[in-house]
């Protein structure tokens, strides 16, 4: 009797200890990007912040009949016969196209620093600060603002890098190793792309400079990340020496240009200093409004409070201003107190499926944030496109210089209003996710998500309800879960769309459609 | 769209301490036997609480938890298939509070456990009896609770499967227990689509981490009384500790030490019918709520057998 139950109680448990556990990427296998379309023409297509294609003078490459050329064959094949199984495998993560791979590293390394800091003895928080990323607290504290302004400008540089990379390899025309020595092995899809100068070095050369600013402390990190990548477009037969050197101080040198408007867009000042905290309450107190309060304990400085001042891509200052809403409920009307009442009763309850979709869309503390899972989204359906990597680095730089300018529109109207959060209004309301450190009015979960379903339902049309939808759930799922009035996500659907119909009409006049 | 940074952390104990810390009589961890045909059933409570926790091995408080509450009501039987051979099972109904903060407190039915209890060896040893024990047990969610809310969720979510080897010395009226495990956890899927541990992982599927346990008590043992002391080590096999500030996660490197003590009392006038209570605390953590924990029973015995149906 026993031996009938224990002996299969025990094979099982067995059987089951001796199971691979491992979990696996959604992308961790993904076969070669074989792009149908190499888009040739790109290098016209219309830049963000380059006045020209060739503001960066790229040299001519040698012939392919030169002697130094036959040196970078030689030591193409050299790697190639000395391929270790880890090269190969990196030879493989990266042929799936280094866009969406940098896209990955810097969602990992926004969910790394998106972390609060934690307390001093006094009960202040100390700030981060970029010259001493090391120490803690780390610099950057790579909340959402940050992160947003952060995938804006990676993105933004990574497609101008890719357009002038583009407009050099159409003007050099070098074919790739693989035609000029047919017995060079191959492990990308063999196409008709020229080769001088390498987007996958142009790419890294580009990532790695814009990592330096806004991950400072990762600078060892991505300085591997950009070796695996340009000995992989070596290794793969895709590239030479000569092409991964043109490309990668390309990349470094648009990547300045960039650094340069990062440094003056104001986005250094958004902490603000405490008399900036003070005057927030103060002015929104003699606009007989209750201001705003943090809800943590001890009192947290307001995230950002100055972001709103960061200069745009997609608009200029004046346009940003326009895009600003009227206001929400004044904080003593009964319009509020039936908005709050709403609240509570919504979230006293609250069911399973009602969780289930707080937790999805949450993107808080230690996330890739709501930009990143927005990004994340776009990624799995752009990899079902096999488009060419200028055209995976343009449409990700129309979505976050989307996802960047909302955060900053979003930043201004939430400081301007400076409105409280429900929990404030009403100490019953307990929350589903934790309540953001910043005003209330509006969403900026809605606001991300309209943007991102705005321009990427331009971009993927057939997908563009769907999108919707999505941002439909994810800006309910603030009201759902506690922490905003349905009019934050209401009013944040609305300024969303109109941002993204800044990115939509830039799509349109770029060149690429 | 940041979650309260300081909201949702450290780790519940009473969640992971469900065999441990509770349910002491003829349970999966005591060296004693249902007679054949013979059922054991009961009603438990267990009371868990925290101010601090250990994030990483850094001790802190968090002033948006404030103090951290499980509250749990099981039932629990144990079946006499043989006077060697017991079956055991336990499903608790669980609720957790915190006390400062925002967020939302939980409640639901959690897991079923099942345990396999079989007396494999009894011999006189000097003037004492050793006995020998091999236990296989397993544990399903029995609703679709959150497990990534922690420390608020009412567990993790995942099937577990337990072995477990005991030993046991009883001298006239004094015993000493030792008891070891291992379990081994699925992985669970939880509702997000990317989730940070050591690094980024972008899928919903959660690795999760297996266990050991260690379990030591003795003290005095007879018909009517055990008065034990009980000593418990908790370790988990890989896993990752919280982040400075950051908020648990349920494959987090959760382990804990705690000592306490137990009673059982049966009465003299009501055959069968027998209390159990006892406390335990803490004393060293990584990933968990320091937590002082405490528990009460009731059970009785329902008598199946063909004697009892003579009567």
């Amino acid at each position: 009797m026993r031996n009938k139950i224990l002996i299969p109680a025990l094979a099982a448990l067995m059987a089951m200890a001796a199971c691979n556990k491992d979990v696996s990427n959604s992308t961790a296998n993904l076969p070669a990007l074989n792009p149908a379309d190499q888009d040739l023409g790109a290098g016209g297509w219309k830049t963000i912040l380059l006045s020209r294609p060739d503001s960066f003078a790229v040299a001519a490459p040698a012939a392919t009949n030169s002697t130094g050329y036959a040196a970078d064959i030689l030591e193409l094949k050299g790697y190639q016969r000395s391929m270790t199984s880890a090269q190969a495998a990196a030879v493989r993560y990266w042929s799936a196209g280094a866009v969406l791979r940098w896209n990955e590293i810097m969602r990992e390394l926004v969910a790394k620093y998106n972390l609060p800091p934690y307390q001093s003895s006094d009960t202040t928080y100390p700030i981060p600060s970029a010259t001493n990323p090391f120490a803690y607290p780390y610099f950057p504290f790579a909340n959402p603002p940050y992160a947003a302004r952060a995938y804006g400008y990676i993105s933004a540089a990574q497609y101008d890098a890719l357009v002038a990379c583009w407009y050099y390899k159409q003007l050099y025309n070098r074919p790739a190793p693989y035609k000029v020595d047919t017995t060079i092995k191959t492990f990308v899809p063999k196409t008709t792309l020229p080769s001088y100068p390498s987007e996958a070095a142009v790419l890294a050369g580009v990532t790695a400079e814009m990592m330096k600013l806004l991950f400072p402390g990762e600078i060892g990190s991505i300085q591997q990340k950009l070796e695996e990548a340009e000995l992989a477009a070596i290794m793969s037969g895709a590239a030479t020496r000569s092409d991964i050197n043109a490309g990668e101080a390309l990349g470094r040198q648009v990547a300045q240009m960039f650094i340069t408007r990062a440094r003056g867009d104001n986005a250094g000042k958004a902490v603000g200093t405490p008399a900036d905290w003070a005057n927030l309450r103060t002015q929104t107190a003699a606009k007989n409004q209750v201001p705003w309060l943090s809800l943590e304990t001890p009192s947290r400085p307001p995230m950002l409070p100055l972001f709103g001042k960061v200069k745009c891509f997609l608009f200029d200052s004046a346009t940003m201003v326009s895009l600003r809403p009227g206001p929400p409920p004044s904080t003593g009307s009964d319009d509020m107190k039936s908005a709050t009442a709403e609240v509570y009763g919504k979230v006293k309850s609250p069911t399973r499926d009602q969780m289930k979709i707080v937790q999805f869309w949450a993107d808080g503390a230690g996330t890739v944030t709501p930009p990143g899972h927005w990004n994340a989204i776009a990624a799995a359906d752009f990899i079902k496109k096999n488009w060419s990597e200028v055209r995976w680095a343009r449409n990700f730089a129309l979505l976050n210089c989307a996802e960047m300018d909302a955060g900053i529109v979003c930043w201004d109207i939430k400081y301007f209003y400076f409105n409280p959060r429900p929990s404030q209004l009403n100490g019953d309301i307990k929350t589903l996710t934790g309540v953001p450190n910043f005003p209330s009015y509006v969403s900026g979960h809605s606001m991300f998500s309209a943007a991102a379903a705005t321009i990427l339902g331009h971009i993927v049309p057939e997908r563009a309800s769907a999108y919707m939808a999505m941002a439909q759930e994810a800006a309910n799922s603030r009201f759902i879960g506690g922490i905003h009035y349905k009019v934050d996500c209401e009013v944040g659907l609305t300024v969303g769309q109109n941002v993204g119909n800044y990115a939509v009409q830039r799509a349109t006049h770029d060149g690429a459609e | 769209m940041q979650r309260k940074y300081f909201a949702r952390l450290a780790v519940l104990m009473g969640v992971l301490l469900l065999h441990t810390s509770i349910l002491r009589a003829q349970t999966d961890e005591d060296a004693i036997m249902m007679t054949k045909n013979n059922f054991c059933i009961g009603g438990t409570y267990m009371h868990s609480s925290w101010d601090h926790y250990w994030e990483g091995t850094f001790k802190r408080d968090n002033r948006n938890i404030g103090t951290m509450s499980t509250q749990m009501i099981g039932l629990m039987g144990t079946y006499g298939v043989s006077k060697k051979f017991n079956v055991i099972f336990n499903v608790p109904y669980v609720s957790t509070h915190v006390t400062r903060g925002t967020l939302h407190d939980q409640h639901g039915i959690q897991d079923l456990t099942v345990w396999l209890k079989w007396l494999a060896l009894e011999k006189n040893v000097g003037d004492g009896v050793l006995s020998l024990y091999a236990l296989g047990g397993g544990s399903v969610p029995l609703t679709n609770y959150i497990a990534d809310y922690l420390p608020l969720a009412i567990g993790l979510h995942s099937k577990t499967l337990s072995g477990r080897l005991m030993v046991d010395y009883q001298l006239s009226k004094f015993f000493a227990t030792l008891s070891g495990s291992y379990t081994w956890r699925d992985n669970i899927r939880i509702d997000r689509d990317s989730y940070y541990t050591t690094e980024l992982h972008n899928t919903n599927e959660v690795k999760m981490p297996d266990m050991t346990l260690f379990n030591f008590r003795t003290g005095y043992r007879s018909e009517r009384w055990i008065l034990e002391a009980v000593g418990t080590i908790m370790t988990t096999i890989g896993g990752f500790d919280i982040r400075k500030n950051d908020m648990p996660f349920p494959s987090n490197k959760m382990n804990a030490t705690t000592v306490g003590g137990h009673f059982k009392y049966n009465f003299k006038k009501v055959d069968g019918l027998s209390l159990t209570g006892g406390g335990s605390y803490t004393v060293a953590g990584r990933n968990v709520g320091q937590s002082t924990n405490f528990d009460a029973g009731v059970f009785y015995i329902l008598d199946f057998s063909s004697k009892k149906k003579k009567k």
